[in-house]
């Protein structure tokens, strides 16, 4: 392999002695992936397949009077039209989708709008037609009368007395599942985490430091776009081809959107275009599903760049007060945070998580946190990356950034002071396991990016830390070994950054054989156990334990069948290495895989796994920049991102998680954002507008893994995917305080406030 | 609407013929009439680069080029960069080098890449940013990218 690879350094634990995992296989998908074969979403080919369209509201708040649909069911080539009375109706009914309680009525009404649009973009009707012109000509012959209403896009606005209210009778849930407020409002939750005596702890601090910050909405920015084609079969079985991270998921919101057994709807899932928490939610499955119905024939719907701008879920504007004390040793002993975070259009977003990550890194005794879900006239958001983690870390971090300022104290020592560690609890309640905070940093502080000289005018370096949960939950896994010594392996996992083969290498490991005799297929809904979505970086955690207890199933078949060769008890067969032996016996994996059909046929062996808890990742970022002061723009010099992953089963694709998520968070920290007019209208909803990082924004971005072995997982494994965009928007905001001596309390820090702030001073303060 | 537009063209070597609507694009067609769905539709207005093909030899946002434009032309789609029985180095190192997370944008960015080595076997860091400055990907950050084409670029001289 070339030496331009340039892999990372990877701190290991001492014990470590695996054959495969460590190693850098080919990804299993990897040709199909770059010669143009693979199948997304929106290659599915179909007989008498058709296409439909979306049509999405022009109103930010309205209550809709009336749709007529008739000239453009008579348009010619138009096969359906369907609006939400083809829905039916659900009530008020909670339904648990393995994610936690979803409304129905909401998931539904934000498929197809019911009463009232809530945002611009809200999807209203559809159709389909012969092709996506004709569909698309059709939308612009459907007649809605809206009643335009006031709106709200501000979270802190839409907590006032007299706001606009979304939703007339949402009264906000002061207790999860409890108490609810008695006059409605847009607030849907308040989520409160109290202990010790912060007031008190305030009073006693050695130096507090409090402030206030915003963010902006901002979007996951997947490059395919939603697409879903569905069959609807005159036997009344539903079929959906998905683009989406969790088949089953998209199953059962599809069934109970409809009201069909979950046994009529198969979910095909296709290769899927990145989702970073975006394609959880099903928006297009419902609606095609429907236009299928009514003409008999398979419907595609792909949503337009501005359609998923405008009509999915983004992540949350926010608003966060944060105040930190310290003792004369650097001590953190009080903390308080005042969080509200816009949901959208719809209640349920990612403030849980929120209060819950906010001092997630940190050993606090006194600590206060208050977090809001707030209602405003915008897309309902949804989960990205690490859901609630970035906003509070940007908080925090630019917080204790200026405490060590103002204790003349280096930056990470105020960290490791402060480090959650084996036996933290966090204000929220749980108690950390093992885990590798204090590494990382003192990973960071050793590192050569860390130690060497900035020069030169207007230039800066920042750090920051940053935390996620990473889950466990539910996953299967089918295996056949096949009678070359091969193994297929059937799981349920949408692949959406090289987990085949990092599933495929822990059962390979635990085989004793080559990642490439692994052969790994995502397979559809009818054809694997049930499997949680790929979320919450628990693939190749969840799914990877799945697949080493196929493996231990497969050695113990095994073992019987070597028995019966050697006419012994299985009990005293061993297995290790590849090799199965008793006494002066011994066989390869390989040799006994042909010989199995001779001794009672070929192995099949399955597992479901539903490990409970958190792995909980860390990383550490350190960046260097410079400031443009005549513009306002921001260069990044050098970016270096530290993590603990455990094990890094497949150390490539690790690298590819850090690097790719720090990039989403310095676009975060410096560029993105939803600009919103007075009506509520989305001024920026196309890629060059809303403007993610390019290859030309960015430098190379160097990593570091750390492997504190998780001990939950029979290697460690910790999941590695969300933790990365934590930390970028803190590190970068400590690094143009740096360069520039401005503290910039608002995201993101583009060209216009980072100017402003410099030549009028008028957004940060120093 | 009108009558369908009878073009004549030439795609990854082969003389093809087909018939489209005025207001169809380039991309649609190599998708949906030829079935060569290796080109990507991101954006649909130029923005994302996922459908690059060339376009005699130029690389081009085939969602921005009308399909009827495409008369008398010599296209190159991702389908083409790899023979019958090996993978083009670039593909080699985008594998080797773990470029690709999700794979929407890779054939976009294979095909810019490969008109980029084509053109100047020997770029800088900052000439491949720039040349793949059209094409977004979401996943990688760039880093193993920039790498993968750095290692063809090698690989390709070595070859010579």
């Amino acid at each position: 392999m070339s030496e331009n690879f340039n892999h990372a350094q990877i701190i290991k634990d001492p014990d470590d002695n695996y054959k495969i995992l460590g190693t850098r296989p080919v990804r299993h998908d990897g040709v199909d992936k770059v010669t143009g074969r693979a199948i997304y979403g929106n290659d599915v080919q179909l007989q008498g397949l058709v296409e439909g369209a979306i049509l999405r509201s022009p109103e930010a708040h309205a209550r809709i009077l009336s749709i007529d649909t008739s000239e453009a069911e008579a348009h010619p080539g138009v096969l359906a039209v369907t609006t939400s009375a083809d829905f039916p109706d659900l009530g008020d009914k909670i339904a648990n989708l393995g994610e936690g309680p979803v409304n129905l009525a909401h998931l539904a009404a934000n498929c197809l709008a019911k009463d009232k649009v809530l945002y611009k973009g809200h999807a209203v009707a559809a159709v389909a037609a012969q092709n996506a012109h004709i569909a698309r000509e059709a939308l612009d012959l459907i007649k809605v009368e809206y009643e335009p209403l006031p709106i709200v896009t501000d979270v802190l606005e839409a907590m006032k007395d007299g706001a606009p209210l979304l939703h007339e009778g949402l009264l906000t849930n002061l207790v999860p599942g409890g108490e609810k407020a008695e006059a409605p409002s847009n607030i849907s939750d308040h989520h409160h985490f109290k202990r010790g005596d912060t007031e008190a702890a305030f009073e006693a601090a050695h130096i507090v430091v409090e402030r206030e910050f915003t963010t902006q909405t901002v979007h996951q920015g997947y490059i395919e776009p939603h697409v879903a084609t569905a069959h609807w079969n005159q036997d009344g079985q539903l079929t959906v081809w998905a683009s989406t991270q969790g088949s089953f998921s998209a199953r059962e919101q599809t069934s109970e959107v409809l009201q069909i057994p979950i046994s009529k709807v198969k979910v095909i899932p296709c290769e899927i275009g990145g989702g970073f928490g975006g394609k959880i939610p099903i928006y297009l499955e419902p609606v095609a599903a429907v236009l299928s119905r009514k003409c008999g024939r398979p419907v595609k719907i792909q949503m337009t760049r501005d359609g998923v701008f405008e009509g999915t879920g983004p992540t949350p504007a926010s608003f966060m007060r944060i105040k930190l004390g310290v003792d004369e040793a650097g001590k953190m002993t009080a903390g308080e945070a005042w969080l509200a975070y816009d949901t959208g259009a719809f209640p349920g977003g990612v403030i849980g998580p929120g209060v819950m990550c906010v001092f997630s890194c940190y050993d606090i005794e006194h600590a206060h946190i208050d977090g809001y879900d707030v209602c405003v006239n915008k897309p309902w958001t949804k989960a990205y990356r690490a859901p609630g983690s970035t906003h509070v870390a940007y908080a925090v971090e630019s917080v204790v950034d200026e405490l060590a300022e103002k204790l003349e104290m280096d930056p990470i020592d105020l960290r490791l002071l402060n480090a959650a560690r084996e036996g933290t609890k966090r204000v929220d309640g749980p108690v950390y396991p093992r885990i590798g905070l204090i590494e990382t940093l003192e990973a960071a502080k050793n590192h050569d990016h860390y130690k060497s000289p900035l020069e030169g005018p207007n230039r800066g370096r920042g750090v920051a830390a940053g935390f996620w949960f990473n889950i466990g939950l539910k996953s299967a896994a089918t295996a056949h070994v096949n009678a070359d010594g091969t193994v297929t392996l059937l799981e349920g996992s949408t692949d959406i950054g090289g987990t085949r083969t990092s599933i495929s290498m822990q059962l390979a490991e635990t085989l004793g054989i080559a990642a490439e005799d692994i052969n790994p297929k995502v397979a559809d809904t009818d054809s694997v156990g049930y499997t949680d979505i790929t979320g919450g970086s628990r693939v190749t955690f969840a799914t990877g334990l799945a697949a080493v207890e196929v493996g231990k199933d497969i050695i113990s078949q095994m073992k019987e069948r070597a028995a019966k060769l050697w006419e012994c008890e299985a009990a005293d067969v061993e297995f290790s290495d590849g090799i199965f032996s008793q006494g002066d016996n011994s066989i390869s994996f390989k040799e006994l895989c042909a010989k199995l059909s001779r001794t009672g046929g070929l192995i099949t062996a399955r597992a479901s796994v539903d490990p409970q808890g958190f792995t909980n990742g860390f990383g550490v970022h350190i960046c260097d920049l410079e400031v443009d002061v005549e513009t306002g723009k921001v260069q990044i010099l050098r970016y270096t991102a530290l993590q603990d992953a455990g094990k890094a089963i497949h150390p490539s694709y690790v690298e590819g998680q850090l690097q790719g998520g720090s990039v989403q968070g310095i676009g975060w920290a410096l560029n993105e954002e939803y600009l919103f007019d007075e009506k509520g209208h989305m001024l920026n909803p196309t890629m060059l507008d809303y403007r993610m990082p390019t290859a030309l924004d960015v430098p190379m971005i160097d990593t570091v893994i750390i492997e504190v072995p998780n001990p939950s997982h029979p290697f460690g494994v910790r999941g590695v995917g969300e933790t990365p965009i934590v930390p970028p928007p803190g590190a970068i905001a400590n690094a143009v305080k740096s360069a520039t001596g401005i503290r910039m309390t608002e995201l993101p820090m583009s060209p216009p406030r980072v100017h402003s702030a410099i030549t009028e001073d008028g957004n940060g303060a120093s | 609407m009108g009558k369908k537009i009878h073009v004549s063209t030439t795609i990854n070597g082969e003389a093809v013929e087909f018939l489209c609507e005025a207001r169809q694009s380039l991309l649609e067609i190599i998708r949906d009439t030829l079935t060569l769905t290796g080109a990507k539709e991101g954006c649909n207005n130029g923005n994302c680069g996922a459908c690059t093909v060339l376009m005699n030899g130029v690389p081009v946002d085939s969602c921005l080029v009308l399909a009827v434009e495409a008369e008398g032309a010599e296209l190159e789609t991702v389908e083409s960069i790899a023979n019958e029985e090996h993978l083009h180095p670039l593909q080699e190192c985008f594998l080797e080098g773990a470029a690709l997370q999700c794979g929407i944008c890779t054939p976009g960015f294979l095909v810019s890449a490969k008109a980029l080595l084509d053109g100047h076997p020997e770029p800088t860091e900052e000439e491949i940013r720039f040349e793949l400055s059209g094409n977004l990907c979401r996943c990688t950050g760039y880093d193993k990218i920039v790498r993968a084409v750095q290692a063809a670029s090698e690989r390709m001289k070595e070859v010579k």
